[in-house]
């Protein structure tokens, strides 16, 4: 038998094997490791945010200190976890074995994409202790504020540009890698939905990311050259930065939650023993929701001063790309009917994700509807429904991914009970913390608020009891994966016995990961 | 007098709920059936699975049947919407100037505050800007909002249908000062308000408990600029940073400061100067020059905003308040 790529020697020793690998399987770690190095520090951001938040007009730090944390908070687990969390880590790690590829089309940029990751990432740190101080304009880097305050937005938005060039860079690989590297037999309709969810996310971060690019670009000419692009005191238009900014972040949101989605997909037959249920509609869905998913950005600017009419289309357009997603939803369900349950971790963390995702999108149509949009816009609403979006839709596929593929990454299995115990800690911590905002935020509660009036101090002393039970949630999680690192039970090459490509090779595999070509000549879902 | 929704709010809460209702339905049955497959499939009572096989039938249902119910659901925001965004023709136009970190409303007598203050069951259309950064106007008790753009103006409607008090927050982020830009929507009978719109009153509207105020009754020479500097403080938004009592807030106090000697930054380098009527005139207009030390550099220039007139006025009530 081959040897594990773990133990493979490398072109350098030690860590520069590391650094210096084409190995997806070690850049998909790469990306794993440092992500979850982002994840703790924007989870560490968020408990000091609610940690300020638990009583009205109490105070352990200065309103411009928080305005740095709730920007660093975005722009860290958006940029730096969310977006490379799944497709960058998992996707690296696990698509090329799923189409039985030997590696991606094209190893030394996928390496380059993670340098460039670094570097960006390393910028938007270095901005926190240089020029003005720490960012404080949000995520959202809204002008003519972010032209005008005296903090550090140049730095930080060029770490911003780096990161994006580097998603940009991953999604042409993939593509490429899917398109011109299945195994044979191995046809679009055999592909796992993960994969084809990999496949649909990657067309957004190619075709989306550059309007990013030249809107930070923009931001950073005009902050320093005093080009009037955006601001009016210089004849620009503010409304035309959060036209450009939204084309690129709402396709976003899809690039976080497609493979979240793509996760989970794969995760229900292998559980349930049975077919996938619906599985062209699932695949279509996806690609449905990459392409509606452009049309849509206006939702963000329901109240910005644009046309009515405009808002009224983006209201249309919103609404129609609800409908593929909860295709999704459907299909997952019927896809446990006549099957035989095995209720494992990775099955739990999914069923978590299928309620909060759903909870997330229904009240996505409050803000899609216009008449409800110009009440809760800019409120806690807001802000309750993109963490169930994004949290409990992206974050939960995440971890389901995370658990169900942890045998094959490692060639250990975590522990069963201590997962569960996890999950039902986040689960309650994760309900307690972001429901409240649902209720601050039709009560009126604005986001980004410093402090607030008396009259919301319930809720947001539930939600930042919530924030410490999910935190507790978490650290069982990762305690549990990273101790079944060195001391789990050996898993064997293919645990769950599921029929997918990536499970037919050892575990860890070995360097171009199948000792043989495969041959595929049947369906990723097809247990007998 | 206006028809449809006799409550501003009512659009909203009528779409919130008819939403909400078909989501808490979906949700529900979603769950529901979830659970139930968990449990009679588990591989306990159920060992060996079964295949299903596809159904487009089924697919093609519950593609059809959710579209429609979003179509509904878009056509009760926007009809809604569009009640929300026609303004009466009777409605009462006042202007709106958002900036760091106050309010400022404008009547068409030239009357200015920086309480909205308006007459029952009187239509209001205001039309709002912002004097630097995007700001937001949001009244919760009438569920409307709308941005402030610098450059651009933007308009809302209500209807104040109940006498009362109502908070009006902003909701775009603006800076250091967004969470305590903060004012009231005071809604009187109408003779009240004609009485306050005419000039017969006191005290502008909402100013009464705020420190400062009482000052206005300075006697001396002075006396009439200072007064109007001390109005000027409450609508050019000074005091959301800056006090008259003695206390810094997000900037320095007022009370005691002219004559006072400061250290303040001077391009990165630190230096003395004394508080006098240049140095007051220079900071309105030009603060990033100097600084006080010890504060945030957030201080927005009043350029353009404040005549060389009201500046004295300022600059006599600042003088004022030893």
């Amino acid at each position: 038998m081959e040897a594990s790529f773990y133990h493979a020697k490398t072109r350098y020793p030690g860590i520069f094997g590391w650094i210096f690998t084409t190995d997806h399987k070690r850049v998909g770690l790469l990306y794993l490791f440092s992500s979850l190095s982002f994840f703790a520090v924007g989870v560490s951001l968020g408990l000091t945010m609610r940690l300020e938040l638990i009583r009205s007009g109490m105070h352990f730090y200065s309103a411009q200190t928080y305005n740095a944390i709730f920007t660093l908070h975005g722009v860290i687990m958006i940029f730096l976890f969310i977006i490379p969390g799944i497709p960058s880590s998992l996707g690296n790690f696990i698509m090329p074995l799923q189409i039985g590829a030997r590696d991606v089309a094209f190893p030394k940029i996928n390496i380059l994409s993670w340098w460039l990751f670094i570097m960006g990432g390393a910028i938007a740190v270095t901005s926190l202790f240089t020029g003005g101080g720490p960012p404080d304009t949000g995520w959202t880097f809204y002008v003519p504020y972010s032209i005008r305050t005296g903090t550090n937005i140049s730095l930080a938005v060029f770490g911003v540009f780096l990161i994006g060039l580097s998603s940009t860079l991953t999604g042409m690989n993939f593509l490429t890698t899917i398109h011109r590297l299945r195994a044979p037999g191995m046809t679009w309709k055999r592909m796992t939905l993960f994969t084809w969810s990999i496949y649909a996310t990657s067309w957004i971060q190619l075709l989306a990311t550059p309007v990013l690019a030249i809107t930070l670009l923009l931001l950073i000419i005009e902050r320093n050259f005093g080009v009037g692009f955006f601001d009016p005191a210089k004849g620009g238009d503010p409304i035309l930065f959060e036209h450009m900014f939204w084309i690129y972040s709402h396709p976003a949101v899809y690039i976080m939650i497609l493979p979240a989605m793509g996760t989970v997909t794969d995760i229900i037959p292998v559980f349930t023993r049975r077919n996938i249920f619906g599985y062209s509609f699932i695949a279509a869905s996806s690609l449905a929701i990459a392409f509606v998913g452009y049309l849509v950005w206006g939702h963000h600017m329901f109240t910005s001063g644009m046309s009515d009419t405009a808002r009224i289309i983006f209201s249309l357009l919103t609404f129609i790309v609800a409908v593929p997603s909860g295709v999704k939803v459907f299909n997952w369900i019927a896809s446990l009917y006549k099957g035989s349950i095995r209720m494992n971790a990775p099955l739990l963390y999914t069923l978590a994700f299928i309620f909060l995702f759903s909870i997330g999108g229904l009240t996505g149509l409050v803000q899609g509807a216009l008449a409800t949009a110009v009440h809760v816009h800019g409120t806690y609403f807001v802000v309750g429904h993109f963490h169930y979006v994004m949290f409990g839709g992206a974050g939960f596929g995440f971890f389901a991914g995370l658990h169900y593929w942890f045998p094959k990454i490692t060639g250990k299995l975590y522990e069963e009970h201590l997962a569960k115990l996890a999950c039902f800690f986040l689960f309650i911590g994760f309900n307690m913390l972001y429901f409240s905002m649902f209720v601050l935020g039709w009560e009126g509660m604005p986001r980004r608020y410093y402090d607030y009036l008396p009259k919301f101090n319930g809720p947001n002393l539930v939600a930042t009891i919530g924030s410490w039970i999910l935190a507790m949630g978490l650290i069982i999680m990762f305690y549990n994966l990273v101790h079944s690192l060195f001391a789990g039970n050996e898993a064997g090459d293919n645990p769950w016995e599921a029929a997918s490509l990536e499970w037919q090779t050892t575990s860890p595999p070995p360097v171009e990961n199948f000792a043989v070509q495969p041959v595929v000549t049947k369906g990723p879902y097809e247990f007998r | 007098m206006v028809t449809g929704w006799p409550n501003m709010s009512n659009p909203a809460d009528d779409t919130f709920f008819f939403i909400l209702g078909i989501s808490l339905t979906l949700l529900a049955l979603n769950t529901g059936v979830m659970i139930y497959f968990v449990f009679r499939y588990s591989r306990k009572r159920h060992p060996k699975a079964e295949e299903v096989g596809e159904n487009t039938l089924l697919e093609i249902i519950w593609t059809v049947i959710p579209t429609l119910l979003v179509l509904a659901m878009f056509y009760v925001g926007w009809k809604g919407f569009v009640y929300m965004r026609t303004a009466p023709p009777d409605a009462m136009v006042i202007h709106v100037t958002a900036r760091q970190w106050s309010w400022t409303f404008d009547y068409a007598n030239g009357k200015e505050t920086n309480v909205l203050k308006v007459p029952v069951r009187k239509p209001i259309k205001l039309l709002i800007t912002s004097a630097d950064v995007l700001h937001s106007l949001f009244i919760p008790a009438y569920h409307i909002k709308e941005d402030a753009v610098p450059g651009r103006e933007t308009h809302l409607w209500f209807l104040p249908d109940q006498l009362g008090s109502y908070d009006l927050f902003c909701t775009e982020y603006c800076g250091v000062g967004h969470s305590s830009m903060i004012t009231k929507v005071d809604v009187v009978p109408q003779k009240e308000f004609d009485d306050w719109y005419a000039g017969k009153k006191e005290e502008a509207a909402g100013t009464e408990e705020k420190p400062g105020s009482k000052k206005r009754a300075g006697k001396h020479e002075a006396g009439q600029s200072a007064r109007e500097g001390a109005e000027l403080f409450q609508t050019k938004g000074c005091t959301a940073c800056h006090t008259a009592d003695g206390t810094p807030k997000i900037g320095p106090t007022f009370k005691g400061v002219f004559g006072k000697k400061e250290t303040v930054i001077h391009n990165g380098q630190e230096r003395q100067i004394t508080v006098d009527e240049a140095f007051i005139k220079q900071t309105l207009l030009h603060p990033e020059i100097d600084r006080v030390k010890g504060f945030p550099p957030i201080m927005p220039s009043q350029q353009g905003q404040l005549t060389d007139k009201e500046i004295e006025e300022l600059i006599e009530y600042i003088k004022e308040l030893k």
